[in-house]
């Protein structure tokens, strides 16, 4: 009876997985099919406007890198200050605000950029949409830098300080660089997780449908046109939202991958 | 220099601070004039921009009551939808008589003023969540039990990974997908509307469940394996082992994991918008379409202004709010026990 | 008559080339404390772990050879390393019972440590529960102390106590042979002496196994010694021959303190 209870129990749990691999299946099969049916080299060349989507990736990655650019160094220097510096309540404070922040609605931030930006400057703006995404990077960067700091032992800190360097000194040649692949991980998957978003941008770039670099006014955003492509009533708008789909979820998950391969190639 | 860079990774810790509070006191200084206009009421009213007359003279009210009463028997008696329904429905029915109403009455000059109520979004966005848990809760459970304790290493890992991938895909993807390729086979085994309150609930669910399973599994790792050794060298069965050691050890880390997941589904925003169906009518059955707030804020944020807008913000506020409390729960009670 | 019988055994671990123990042959006398020593990585606790084939829960090591055990109730002798269904493999475990270097407490009351590995095997009666949890305890010397606390929770109890639990736990089950992995390794002076008063005390129901660092532990409570070096067992006798008279040169230099 027992052994009988035992097997049904694993049995359950096996099917479990097999239905999580199972949607993981049939969402990327469907991408595939939906997203090379209507997939050409054309789309890298055009603008939205004439049916291509150059204009929405190149910035995309434009609000992602900018926000990176914002959100990385933001984030390792806070991590730094709660692993290295921080004594006692305020760096505790910090570390668990962090951990909230970085639970928080993505919509939400959207809004508040909204209204801190948006509202006084007159109008949606690629600034706008890569302040928001910062927003949403710098907490996942802090909770990297801080876990992998913490991993790298005192001695090697002792060490360089019996030396005779300054603290700093240890801090950016040595320690930083003792965790430096665990945080690239980490900075990679959460640029990984922010180049995905939508909800933040929906009201602080919004999209455009023209190629543009001028970053103060609305900005071209991949995710932002899908959204409005898919909820068109034409075919071919339709069509344009899965190959887009399928850009960016190769997109993501070629980052998310290549995150990990660093840290597997490291160890 | 050493006071240099010392002062700027304060400063850079600080900003975290500056912005939660700063996110808090502008949602609260936004949602100030619909705060002011409609109190802790706004919780409980299911009117979205609707015209109501402003001051209305005693008449006007009773006129009004009479013709609403005739109109929902009319109905009622026309209806050929359950009388649970019509209960249900009575009171958005009421206000939408209502700006009938106000419209048709063209002459009367008698100011009239827009309601907006949260209840509606509040209550799509805590029942897709709850459905959301319900469909996710056992199977990540399963996934977490067969990465924990069942695979082999190799096997474990590599779908460890595939979940992870689960998680990392964006949730506008999720969104799509679930409206042209999950929610019709699930209407046409449930009924109903493609677009419903079950559909995205369900599409949530399976958003949320590679995160439960992952954060589950990480939880469930923590259980020393002397402790597994020592059941196993009782005599001890896997599920036995699972039930009894694995489950009671890493309790609270399990409930923090699946509080966090629940955080997650409350403020998500684009796989529900999809699925959600939209509009400001709470939902008489599982699948009637409804909204939720984050759906609310991104699809009528563009168009919104002045009392609208400041309703928007005062249920961001509310989301805002509620995922602060669900996820500091989740995290300091539950998962710094667990440490 | 041993009550089990290692015979020419070898054992390797998944992924490794080179055996961790070569060749072994010993006896586990029936009612009698049997001591494994020697220096740290010298395979004492892999071979006790193999005598209840825990090892068996981390796929792909290998064993060669033979370990017999008596079982008591058909009186038969029976190679455990044939094991593979899993029915087997829990009665093997009733058979042979393990207390670990560190206390192992489950997360639950006093009594249902105790009456968790009863209830596994089948026990429902909640009156024959009640008197096996309370013979285990007080045949682990623990019942005076926790008599009136049974319903509260184990981790409560200091590390002695939870150790005296686990064995009441073990106990609890009747094994024939209970394996002991450097029980008294994490616990304080005290705490050790009252664990070997109680392994005497439990060679009259149970044959004894103990892997052990302390070379005075092993003097004081056991029958037996095997002293292991490198995988190999170099020497096994009576306790007093090992400790008075040895007659291996490594065996020597070990318990004078020459190395280990």
């Amino acid at each position: 009876m027992r052994l009988i209870v035992n097997k049904i129990f694993l049995a359950l749990s096996i099917f479990s997985a097999l239905v999580g691999l199972a949607f993981l299946g049939w969402i990327l099969i469907t991408l595939f099919m939906k997203g090379l049916n209507s997939f050409h080299f054309h789309l890298f060349l055009d603008d939205l406007i004439d049916g291509g989507l150059r204009n929405l990736i190149v910035g995309q990655f434009i609000l992602a890198g900018l926000a990176a650019a914002i959100g990385i160094p933001l984030g390792m220097a806070a991590g730094i200050y709660i692993q290295e510096y921080g004594r006692g309540r305020y760096a505790n404070v910090i570390r668990d605000l962090s951990d909230i922040m970085m639970s928080a609605p993505s919509i939400v931030i959207g809004a508040f950029v909204y209204a801190i930006i948006v509202v006084p400057t007159g109008g949606t703006s690629g600034w706008a949409g890569a302040i928001a995404l910062a927003i949403m990077m710098i907490p996942v960067v802090i909770n990297t830098t801080d876990n992998m700091l913490s991993l790298v032992p005192r001695e090697l800190r002792e060490a360089g300080i019996a030396l005779g360097a300054s603290k700093y000194k240890v801090i950016l040649d040595i320690v930083i660089k003792a965790a430096k692949v665990g945080i690239m991980t980490g900075v990679l998957l959460a640029f990984a997780r922010i180049i995905g978003e939508t909800a933040p941008l929906l009201f602080t770039s919004e999209t455009s449908n023209y190629f543009t670099l001028d970053l103060s006014e609305s900005f071209p955003s991949l995710t932002v046109s899908i959204y409005d492509l898919a909820n068109e009533p034409e075919k071919a708008s339709r069509d344009l939202a899965w190959a887009a789909s399928f850009i960016l979820t190769v997109l993501v998950l070629v980052i998310n991958l290549t995150g990990r391969f660093i840290t597997r190639n490291k160890k | 220099m050493e006071k240099l860079f010392q002062k700027i990774s304060l400063a850079s810790a600080s900003i975290v601070f500056v912005i939660l509070v700063g996110i808090f006191l502008t949602l609260l200084s936004s949602s100030k004039a619909a705060i002011e206009e409609f109190g802790l009421d706004f919780l409980t009213n299911s009117a979205w921009n609707k015209e109501v007359p402003l001051n209305p003279v005693n008449e006007t009210v009773q006129a009004n009551a009479a013709k609403i009463f005739e109109d929902v028997e009319l109905n009622t008696q026309d209806d050929t939808t359950d009388d649970e329904d019509m209960i249900a429905d009575e009171d958005d029915e009421d206000d939408m008589i209502l700006a009938d109403e106000d419209e048709s009455e063209e002459g009367s000059s008698s100011a009239t003023k827009t309601v907006y109520g949260g209840l509606v979004p509040i209550v799509g966005t805590i029942l897709t969540t709850i459905i959301a848990l319900t469909f996710a809760l056992p199977i990540a459970m399963g996934i977490a039990v067969f990465l924990a304790e069942i695979a082999p290493k190799n096997i474990s890992y590599v779908v460890g990974i595939a979940i992870e991938l689960l998680a990392a895909i964006p949730s506008i993807i999720f969104g799509m997908w679930g409206l042209y390729y999950f929610a019709p086979i699930v209407a046409d085994i449930v009924g109903g509307y493609q677009v419903s309150l079950l559909t995205a609930g369900l599409v949530l669910g399976v958003m949320i469940l590679p995160f439960m399973a992952a954060i589950t599994r990480d939880s469930m790792n923590t259980t020393p394996n002397v402790l597994k050794e020592s059941a196993y060298a009782l005599g001890a069965t896997k599920f036995e082992v699972i039930k009894d050691i694995i489950f009671p050890y890493s309790k609270v880390g399990i409930i923090g994991s699946i509080i966090l997941a629940l955080g997650r589904a409350l403020g998500e925003t684009m796989a529900v918008a999809f699925l959600i169906g939209s509009i400001f009518v709470l939902p008489d059955a599982i699948n009637s379409p409804t909204i939720s707030i984050p759906v609310a804020m991104a699809n009528n944020f563009g168009e919104a202004s002045g009392l609208g807008e400041s309703a928007l913000f005062y249920l961001a506020l509310i989301l805002f709010i509620i995922s602060f409390g669900v996820i500091s729960l989740a995290k300091f009670y539950f998962l710094k026990k667990a440490k | 008559m041993p009550v089990m019988h290692i015979k020419n055994f070898s054992f390797t671990y998944a992924g490794v080339e080179h055996p961790s123990l070569k060749n072994i042959t010993l006896p586990i006398e029936k009612n009698k404390v049997t001591a494994l020593i020697g220096p740290s990585g010298c395979g004492k606790s892999t071979l006790l772990r193999s005598m209840n084939r825990i090892h068996d829960l981390y796929p792909g090591n290998k064993y060669e050879g033979e370990i017999e055990l008596l079982d008591f109730e058909t009186n038969e002798r029976k190679n455990i390393l044939e094991i593979k269904k899993e029915n087997e493999f829990i009665k093997l475990r009733q058979q042979v019972g393990m207390i670990f270097q560190k206390p192992t407490p489950f997360p639950m009351s006093i009594f249902d440590n105790v009456a968790y590995g009863l209830k596994i095997a089948g026990i429902k009666n909640k009156t024959e529960l009640e008197d096996r949890v309370e013979q285990a305890l007080i045949g682990s010397a623990l019942w005076k102390e926790v008599h009136d606390r049974l319903n509260a929770s184990a981790m409560g109890l200091s590390g002695g106590q939870q150790q005296r639990l686990c064995i009441a736990r073990a106990v609890a089950v009747k094994p024939e042979v209970l394996l002991f992995d450097e029980p008294t390794s994490a616990l304080d002076p005290i705490s050790t002496g009252a664990i070997e008063e109680l392994i005497v005390e439990l060679k009259k129901d149970v044959s004894i196994a103990i892997v052990t660092h302390n070379m005075q532990q092993a003097s004081r409570i056991s029958d037996y010694t095997a002293f292991m070096y490198l995988g190999d067992l170099i020497e096994y006798d009576k306790t007093e021959n090992i400790f008075l008279n040895p007659k291996e040169k490594k065996t020597e230099d070990y318990i004078t303190g020459r190395f280990g």
